[in-house]
């Protein structure tokens, strides 16, 4: 047996990496739940509204639905598996006990954050990519800004893998999380204007929709696509930010004290 | 020499509950080390405050000089442990759930340590598997392999062969032994006192989250333990002669067994004297002596009283 005294050069990134490739291994594994599933949800979205519904829908003056509401599909399929990833993955490791193997390792608080944060917006980013790519079927985007509508795409994934790192912390059980899903972001996707601009609502609902934090992401990213919406891109691009910011804080705290992960 | 693991004045609760209470003690590098205790006396919770799984209450670990707080990535690089829960991960086969662990530690896949690792541990069969998919047996020593494959100074083994058939643990504890051999050091915790008293350098008892007991193996079981001299009468006795009241003596079988405690700390030539001169007529003698078992048993239960 060789020797045990033969440990090899410390790498500082080799964790962060490491862990980076796991998560990333995790899902692609199962890609027909974490990839198709929600490829084929969106698509088959973008067929009733691009191929069916949407040609006797106008909601946006020189733009016909599908154009108005596949960058809202888009952003859809972001924020949801960004969040499920981080989310899954990280209760998974919790609820298994696997998540020890992790915690005895020299994996710093920030590489463990970071790691679980990019495989999360890989596989929201992914999905939208597809979702896109699918979407050209149906309707052709104009593309005003897509380097701002790439930013905006980026910001919404990491957003929400923060959110999703929060919610597994947080969830007692399965139940729990699956709360977080159902009755939060999905009221929230839909009511922030995926399927319609807030402008065509009355009073008071149109003003509540502007404390939808979703609404500022959805509709900065159709703004960089469609060169129009409902608020300036710059209010919709830094009221994303801030939220963004306060949700790594937060993450960050909860996973450098170890709350719910170390006893 | 730096000590592979030094714990001063550890203390952590649960909601109120202290689970360990001011401990310390070290343990020396190419040692084997033994941590036992009933149920709930504090073992496990300390190995996880050591590892970084528990948080310290007050008090602190070192790991061959790191600071497992402030110095805890340098701490954990030196440390593999073997979990006392079976931890499962499904999403990945054995081989590539061993090639990635390493990384976690920060060293690159040594794919003959690697190999090493699965030959010695008969997980060659195996390696497409998933874990969930494992017998109990496999499922631990691949926790085993996972816990070596960065090749750690001091591996920590909480209950490693709880669950294991008779000679899956003696298999383990030949490769423990080996491993050792080749200078891990090996702090251990088990419930199979006879293989703490075989396998361990030093032992320490733990009880109520208190250290109870700390010493070599052999003198923990020398000093505590009780031998005893059972002789057969060729007569039965039909009372016990006051020469013997020092060493404690009983009479049983109707008079025809004699049973004398015998002391830990001198000879025994003062008794052999005594029986001679006191022509009992001994057909047959046996000797008997306590192991680690009543220790434990003498010590816990001492601290329950």
């Amino acid at each position: 047996m060789s020797s045990f005294n033969g440990q090899g050069v410390f790498k500082p990134w080799l964790p962060f990496t490491t862990l980076l490739r796991k998560e990333v291994l995790r899902f692609w594994r199962v890609a027909s739940q974490t990839l198709l599933t929600p490829i084929i949800t969106a698509s088959l979205y973008l067929f009733v509204f691009g191929a069916t519904l949407g040609e006797r829908i106008n909601v946006l003056e020189g733009f016909n639905y599908a154009q108005f509401v596949i960058p809202g599909l888009i952003l859809m399929g972001v924020i949801n598996n960004a969040f499920a990833n981080c989310s899954s993955s990280l209760f998974m490791s919790r609820y298994l006990g696997g998540i020890v193997d992790l915690l005895v390792t020299p994996v710093s608080p920030p590489q463990f954050i970071l790691a679980y944060t990019l495989a999360a917006m890989l596989r929201g980013l992914l999905v939208g990519l597809v979702t896109w790519l699918i979407s050209t079927l149906f309707a052709e985007l104009p593309w005003q800004s897509p380097l701002l509508a790439i930013l905006m795409a980026i910001l919404a994934s990491f957003l929400f893998a923060q959110f999703g790192l929060i919610a597994a912390i947080y969830a007692k059980n399965f139940d729990t999380l699956s709360m977080y899903g159902n009755f939060l972001i999905l009221p929230l996707i839909y009511l922030g204007g995926v399927f319609y601009p807030i402008s065509i609502l009355a009073a008071p609902w149109s003003n509540l929709s502007y404390l939808n934090p979703l609404f500022y992401l959805i509709d900065g990213f159709r703004h960089a696509i469609l060169g129009v919406g409902d608020t300036s891109f710059g209010v919709a691009f830094g009221v994303s930010s801030l939220l963004a910011a306060v949700l790594f804080g937060w993450a960050a705290w909860l996973i450098g004290s170890g709350k719910s992960l170390r006893s | 020499m730096e000590k592979a693991l030094h714990i001063e004045n550890l203390s952590k609760s649960f909601a109120s509950v202290p689970a360990v209470k001011d401990l310390s003690f070290d343990i020396e590098q190419g040692e084997i080390f033994g941590l036992l205790g009933p149920n709930g006396a504090g073992k496990s919770t300390t190995i996880n405050m050591v590892s970084g799984i528990s948080r310290i209450d007050a008090g602190r670990i070192s790991a061959f000089g790191f600071d497992n707080r402030s110095q805890y990535q340098q701490t954990r690089r030196m440390l593999g442990v073997v979990h006392q829960e079976i931890v499962i991960d499904n999403f990945f086969t054995i081989d590539l759930a061993l090639k990635l662990h390493a990384g976690y530690y920060g060293v690159e896949d040594d794919p003959k340590w690697r190999q090493e690792l699965i030959e010695r541990l008969d997980l060659g069969p195996h390696l497409g598997k998933v874990m969930l998919t494992l017998s109990g047996g496999m499922k631990r020593r691949f926790m085993i392999a996972k816990a070596l494959i960065h090749r750690p100074r001091l591996l920590i083994l909480d209950e490693p062969t709880a669950g294991v058939d008779v000679e899956l643990r003696h298999n383990l504890w030949e490769f423990v032994r080996e491993i050792n051999r080749n200078g891990t050091t090996i702090l251990l915790t088990t419930h199979y006192l006879e293989e703490a008293e075989q396998m361990c350098d030093r032992i320490a008892i733990m009880n109520h989250g208190e250290l109870v007991a700390l010493e070599p193996t052999r003198d923990l079981v020398r000093r505590l333990s009780r031998r005893s001299l059972k002789l057969w009468l060729d007569k039965p006795l039909e009372s016990i002669p006051a020469e013997l009241d020092s060493y404690h003596p009983r009479l049983e079988g109707h008079g025809r067994q004699l049973i004398l405690c015998l002391p830990t700390d001198s000879g025994v030539s003062e008794l052999l004297h005594q029986l001679s001169a006191l022509h009992l007529g001994i057909n047959d003698f046996e000797t008997d002596q306590s192991g680690l078992e009543d220790v434990f048993l003498q010590l816990t239960r001492a601290g329950d009283a």
